[in-house]
């Protein structure tokens, strides 16, 4: 079936069966940075925006994006541009295989909260599992770009 | 999950018709739970667009429609009001925002998980289902049957009056099913204490809260006998996560801090 | 320690931009789109013997290309971990085999034109099993009546104590002067077991391999492989391809701890397109990551130490059962880390003893792990020393600071034990272990919180702590190399074998480079790993990058400056002593004439004596300087419940000089929080039939962002003589300490002690219970 979705600002049209799942119809299209860590829903890893709120893209029916405004990391690239200048300045990127959904989801998050806390900050990304970092370089990068200097 | 067609209902009952055309025909909801499964399905019923994710309110009840997502209930001022706002506490601790986003209430409940963090603060609540053909089911005379569910189900209601509410789920990680939930609401008709993943499904602690209930005054005492009770009358088992005992040991705990709390006491 | 401009000094890592951006950078990210996929068939039986497979249901699905089994393959036991050769791991496994010895092991594979078929292919697979008796309790291996390895062809490559039939893969033994003797003779003593569970490494990426053939008609696989040039070594012998006709590029790799130091699906990968010639992919489910890869080896650890009344520790006995799994990669070595990273730790002793076995058990094989058996150790030792203070009721802080190892010392140990063999003597020429332990009593604030404090609400603080040594590569064995060569307008470009898998060894390999050479790490591109374009390197593991390769790229640093002023000096026609170079210039001392590195390169290439510069030195170590460090924790603990959480992890690390202080101290905390998940949740639970129950994110449990909220981590004032600039090794000493101090602030809390990983509030709550 054909379904027609805007992605990153670029109308779509895609020929998918129904049950296909959004990170594969990405990962076909060569959306690279849309990877997956794991088959559960539970890592993070495959994190994009839909209508600007993060979703777990391995687990989401194509068919349910038609119509709606989909964000891989390639749609903020200035952002994560900024976003990794301040991973560099904490040393908190490592391997690097989490970071793209991690900067969808501190997108999403600096769209939708005023001035989040450390605490919003931590409660917003528990989703994304990271092993390499211990995840304290993370928070304080985050902070950094969301404009926190304290 | 695998599936041949794709059917978006045009409303309940073209969604209902549709179910019944196949046995294997499935309701979708946020399909996340869904996509685990190994399951192979004719056609799947979306009933995204049918104005079930809306969080109502009227007099005396919230209705909380079954495609309401966990992310819209962690932000529900209106349910924040209600019993301490145990319902969102509950939900917020579900997993991270991605999967809040997509997981809706609905899907929460049909499948009777053991592990719900929805449903043990929804039967302290004396929530009550509503299904597009039996019409309202308590969420606690729902717990008990056993089956597919092959209904559907519109909303969940819960009463606005005025309580107290505790809820408090025990994991490991901040990212995990809960070892043991317990929820308590305290309200002008009494007090519900809901105890989940024991492992099994959340069931009310009925005789602590006839202890409770038979009490000339609630104090200490009585609530430190109401939660041996909740320990000693409720079946606790064994999985990987937690063993039997140690669970039923959780359970008398928070069942006493619980119940502590709601009255106002100091523990 | 003179000035650096670049070393030591807050240099973003050089890739970190577009790895957030999300650029192809990942193995599956350069896989060819028409790759054949591949689907593998996994053993439901613990132990089993194949047999008949009747493969002509799946290869007559459409869409399936080829279906490889035991038959497929050239019969050549080899071991899949990735070490120096010859190996220390017994040559135990076939590619395929007719017998599977865990739940999860391969039985075949299939490669179809999608997913979706080698899936429904795999189902069309008709194997006939004759089940065996699995051995589980590895407590029970050792001469267990079912024999898991009796196949024919199997072999140690030198003594290691592999004696199969006993279900034994290696074994070993080592005594300093006579243990039983001064034991006897200790006025206190403490004799306790200590269990170790088995851990998954859970980088993000799974395993992740393809393979094609090139123009030239040779085998390119990329891998997400810590040891690429140990993958082509391995996978020449194993298939007999000859070892030119095979080239392995690690692209990017999403993190690796050990887990990626072996072959996984390279095999796979690389018959299907040898047989088929045609491209192929093998991405590993995050089901077949955990259950079907390397976990961390489980042990069983029985301490006994002796002292004297006053606080001398005299003795240390450590007996160690390892369970090393289906198949016994790294069997010995990590065994030998146990004692050999461990024991020096208190090297005033007068007698001490390390031995025991690694048995083989039908469960997936342990492997490589980050720690590799420094932590399983680490929590024995830690213990029980906190157990000694408390029996001579002395500080347990105190103990430590009388008997721990310091500068200038040595131990025994060092020259006994190595890597499968003898070691290397060496002095501890740095170690700030003194520092580190009163510093971080500081941070944490120890004397006001230890042991604990009451803070209301059924709550108690308490604090832990524990001290750690590993190693810097191992002497003599582990190689690395760097090519550095001079480009047009003056920039290099650094190759090096040495593999980045995320920890940001490119980084810190360019900042060396160009520390050494006075330019800015921008002009120094990195590229790694290649076997067919990059020198020789052993790879990404036992903590040997920065030093190994670090001091390979340093030499290769200077050997090219050498060059470069040899050229700058006959180009301004001068001698080599009256060049000043200064990094992007040459002046000449004689006549103030200079020379830019650009105008220099150019001519180089275009204009007179037209050459090019390139130069590659080798490294290997004579030594392995330790790092050191003292964790300390406080704790928040449930009285009632046990649930308790960190509150302040205090780290502070002699690892040398930090090449980058933020990369440095992203290894630490990444180490810690590994540490913690092992010290507090993470448990690899498999079933009583040995199949694995933890075979996703929803059962097997690492810490989030939320769970461990405050680390804090400062580094010791230290520069190691023979590392470059001063630099010894910190992959992996982070990870060490926590399991002992996370058990130790439990002891000081409720005066309970967990001996078994990981300390659950319901083993605490249970061990409570016993105490009352
Ligand atoms: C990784 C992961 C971790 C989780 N952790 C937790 C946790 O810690 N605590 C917790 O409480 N929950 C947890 N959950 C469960 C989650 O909160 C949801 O309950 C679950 O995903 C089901 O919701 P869904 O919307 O995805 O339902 P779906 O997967 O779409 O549906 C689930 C079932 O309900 C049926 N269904 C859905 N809607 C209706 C309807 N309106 N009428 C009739 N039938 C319907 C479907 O047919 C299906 O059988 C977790 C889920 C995942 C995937």
């Amino acid at each position: 079936m054909k379904i027609e979705m805007n992605i990153n600002g670029r109308k779509r049209i895609f020929d998918i069966r129904p049950d296909e799942l959004l990170a594969d119809t990405l990962r076909r299209h060569d959306y690279t940075s849309v990877r997956k860590g794991c088959d559960t829903t539970s890592c993070g890893v495959c994190t994009i925006l839909i209508d600007d709120e993060p979703v777990p893209s391995c687990a989401y029916l194509t068919v349910r994006a038609e119509g709606k405004k989909i964000t891989t990391v390639e749609g903020i690239a200035e952002e994560a541009e900024r976003l990794a200048g301040c991973f560099g300045d904490e040393g908190a990127d490592q391997c690097g295989f989490c970071n793209p959904g991690i900067a969808l989801s501190v997108h999403a998050l600096k769209l939708s909260a005023k001035a989040p806390t450390e605490e919003n900050i931590r409660h917003y990304l528990v989703g994304h599992l990271c092993r390499c970092s211990g995840y304290q370089s993370q928070v304080k990068a985050i902070r950094r770009y969301l404009g926190d200097t304290t | 999950m695998k599936f041949t067609n794709y059917h978006r209902a045009q409303s309940l009952e073209d969604a209902h018709k549709t179910l019944q055309k196949d046995k294997s025909n499935t309701i979708v909801g946020g399909g996340l739970w869904l996509k685990l499964s190994r399951r192979e399905v004719d056609t799947a019923v979306d009933l995204a667009g049918l104005d079930l994710d809306l969080i109502e309110t009227t007099d005396k009840t919230i209705r909380i429609g079954a495609m309401t997502t966990l992310t819209q209930i962690e932000e529900s001022d209106t349910l924040r009001q209600i019993a301490s706002g145990i319902l969102v506490e509950a939900v917020s601790e579900i997993m991270g925002r991605q999967l809040r986003n997509v997981a809706t209430l609905g899907g929460s409940i049909i499948g009777r998980y053991g592990f719900s963090d929805c449903i043990t603060p929804l039967l302290a609540l004396d929530a009550r289902l509503d299904f597009h053909e039996r019409g309202i089911v308590s969420l606690q005379d729902f717990l008990t049957e056993k089956g597919k569910v092959d209904d559907i189900l519109k909303a969940v209601v819960i009463d606005k009056t005025k309580a107290k509410g505790y809820f408090k789920k025990v994991k490991k990680t901040a990212h995990d099913f809960p070892i043991l939930n317990v929820a308590v609401v305290k309200s002008e008709d009494g007090t519900r204490i809901a105890i989940g993943s024991r492992p099994a499904v959340a069931t009310l602690a009925q005789a602590a809260m006839d202890h409770l209930a038979a009490a000339t005054t609630i104090d200490k005492k009585t609530i430190t006998q109401a939660a041996r009770i909740a320990k000693e009358s409720l079946k606790y088992s064994t999985n990987h996560r937690a063993g039997a005992e140690y669970r039923a040991h959780l359970a008398e705990v928070y069942t006493r801090r619980g119940l502590m709390e709601v009255n106002g006491l100091e523990d | 320690m003179k000035k650096t401009k670049t070393v030591n000094q807050r240099i973003r890592s050089i890739d970190g931009k577009g790895i957030m951006m999300g650029r192809a950078a990942y193995t599956d990210d350069v896989a060819p789109k028409e790759a054949l996929v591949i689907k593998v068939l996994r053993s439901p039986h613990a132990f089993a013997r194949i047999k008949s497979i009747d493969k002509s249901k799946a290869e007559a699905l459409p869409g399936v290309e080829i279906v490889l089994t035991h038959e497929d393959f050239p019969r050549n036991p080899f071991t899949r971990a990735g070490q120096g050769y010859p190996e220390p791991s017994p040559h135990d496994k076939y590619a395929l085999d007719d017998h599977v010895r865990y739940v999860g092991d391969e039985v075949a594979c299939v490669a179809a034109h999608d997913e979706e078929t080698a899936e429904a292919a795999l189902k069309l697979l008709e194997v006939d099993y004759e089940i065996k008796e699995p051995v589980l309790d590895f407590e029970k291996a050792k001469g267990h009546a079912s024999i898991i390895h009796a196949e024919e062809g199997i072999h140690e490559m030198f003594p290691i104590g592999f004696e199969p039939e006993k279900n034994v893969a290696a074994a070993y033994h080592m005594e300093v002067d006579d243990v039983e003797k001064r034991l006897a003779e200790s006025e206190v003593t403490v004799t306790s077991s200590f269990y170790t569970q088995a851990q998954s490494h859970t980088a993000l990426e799974p395993h992740t391999v393809n393979a094609r053939l090139d123009y030239q008609d040779r085998l390119v696989l990329y891998s997400a492989t810590q040891t690429p040039f140990h993958v082509r070594r391995i996978l020449s012998q194993a298939l007999e391809i000859p070892l030119n006709k095979i080239r392995v590029i690690k692209p990017r790799v999403g993190g690796g701890f050990g887990g990626k130091q072996a072959i996984h699906g390279e095999m796979l990968a690389a018959m299907v397109t040898m047989k088929t010639k045609k491209p192929s992919r093998l991405t590993y489910t995050r089901k077949e990551v955990f259950e079907a890869t390397y976990t961390r080896h489980p042990m069983r650890i029985d301490m006994r130490l002796g002292a004297t009344k006053d606080g001398r520790i005299t003795a240390i006995d450590c007996y160690g059962l390892s369970d090393t799994g289906a198949y016994g990669e790294h069997a010995l070595t990590v065994f030998m880390v146990t004692g050999s990273k461990v024991l020096p730790l208190y090297n005033k002793v007068d007698a001490v003893r390390f031995h025991g076995d690694v048995v083989y058990t039908n469960r997936v094989s342990s492997g490589a792990y980050r720690g590799y058996g420094a932590i399983q150790g680490n929590y024995a030792l830690e213990s029980a020393i906190d157990m000694l203070a408390e029996k001579l009721g002395m500080d347990p802080v105190e103990l430590r600071q009388k008997n721990m190892i310091a500068e200038g010392e040595t131990s025994p140990i060092f020259e006994i034990m190595g890597e499968g063999t003898e070691g290397t003597a060496m002095n501890m020429e740095t170690c700030k272990l003194d520092h580190c332990v009163k510093r971080g009593m500081e941070l944490i604030g120890y004397k006001d919180k230890f042991p604990r404090r009451e803070i209301g609400n059924n709550k108690l603080r308490s604090v832990g702590m524990a001290i750690a040594m590993q190693g810097s590569g191992i002497p003599y064995i582990d190689m690395g190399a760097a090519t550095i060569k001079l480009n047009d307008d003056g920039f290099y470009n650094l190759l090096v074998g040495a593999t980045d898998i995320g920890q940001g060894s490119d980084t810190i390999l360019a900042q060396i480079a160009a520390e050494e050479l006075g330019v800015d790490v921008e002009k120094v591109v990195v590229y790694s790993s290649d076997t067919d374009l990059t020198p020789f390197d052993a790879g990404a593991y036992a903590s040997s990058t920065t030093y190994v390769s670090g001091n390979a790229v340093w030499k290769a640093a200077k050997t090219m400056k050498k060059r470069l002023i040899e050229e700058a000096a006959r180009s301004l026609g001068v001698e080599v002593e009256d060049i000043d170079f200064r990094g992007t210039s040459f002046k000449s001392k004689k006549d103030g004439e200079e020379l830019s590195l650009s105008d220099l390169s150019n001519t180089l290439f275009y204009n007179d004596d037209q050459k090019q510069l390139s130069v590659t030195e080798s490294y290997y170590g004579t030594k392995s300087p330790p790092p050191f460090m003292a964790g300390f924790v406080e704790i928040e603990i449930d009285k009632e419940t046990c649930e308790y959480e960190v509150v302040d992890y205090v780290s502070v690390v002699d690892c040398g000089v930090t090449i980058n202080p933020k990369l440095a101290q992203g290894q630490v905390e990444g180490g810690i929080v590994q540490g913690l998940g092992m010290a507090m949740t993470e448990d690899v639970k498999i079933a009583a039939n040995g199949k694995l129950v933890t075979a996703d994110f929803l059962n097997y449990k690492i810490p989030t962002g939320k769970d461990i909220r405050k680390l804090t981590t400062e580094f010791a004032a230290s520069y190691e003589e023979s590392g470059p600039y001063g630099a010894k090794s910190v992959g992996e000493i982070g990870i060490d300490t926590p399991p002992a101090a996370i058990a130790n602030a439990v002891y000081n809390a409720l005066g309970v002690r967990i001996k078994s990983l990981p300390i659950t509030p319901e083993k605490i709550q249970a061990a409570r219970m016993e105490k009352d």
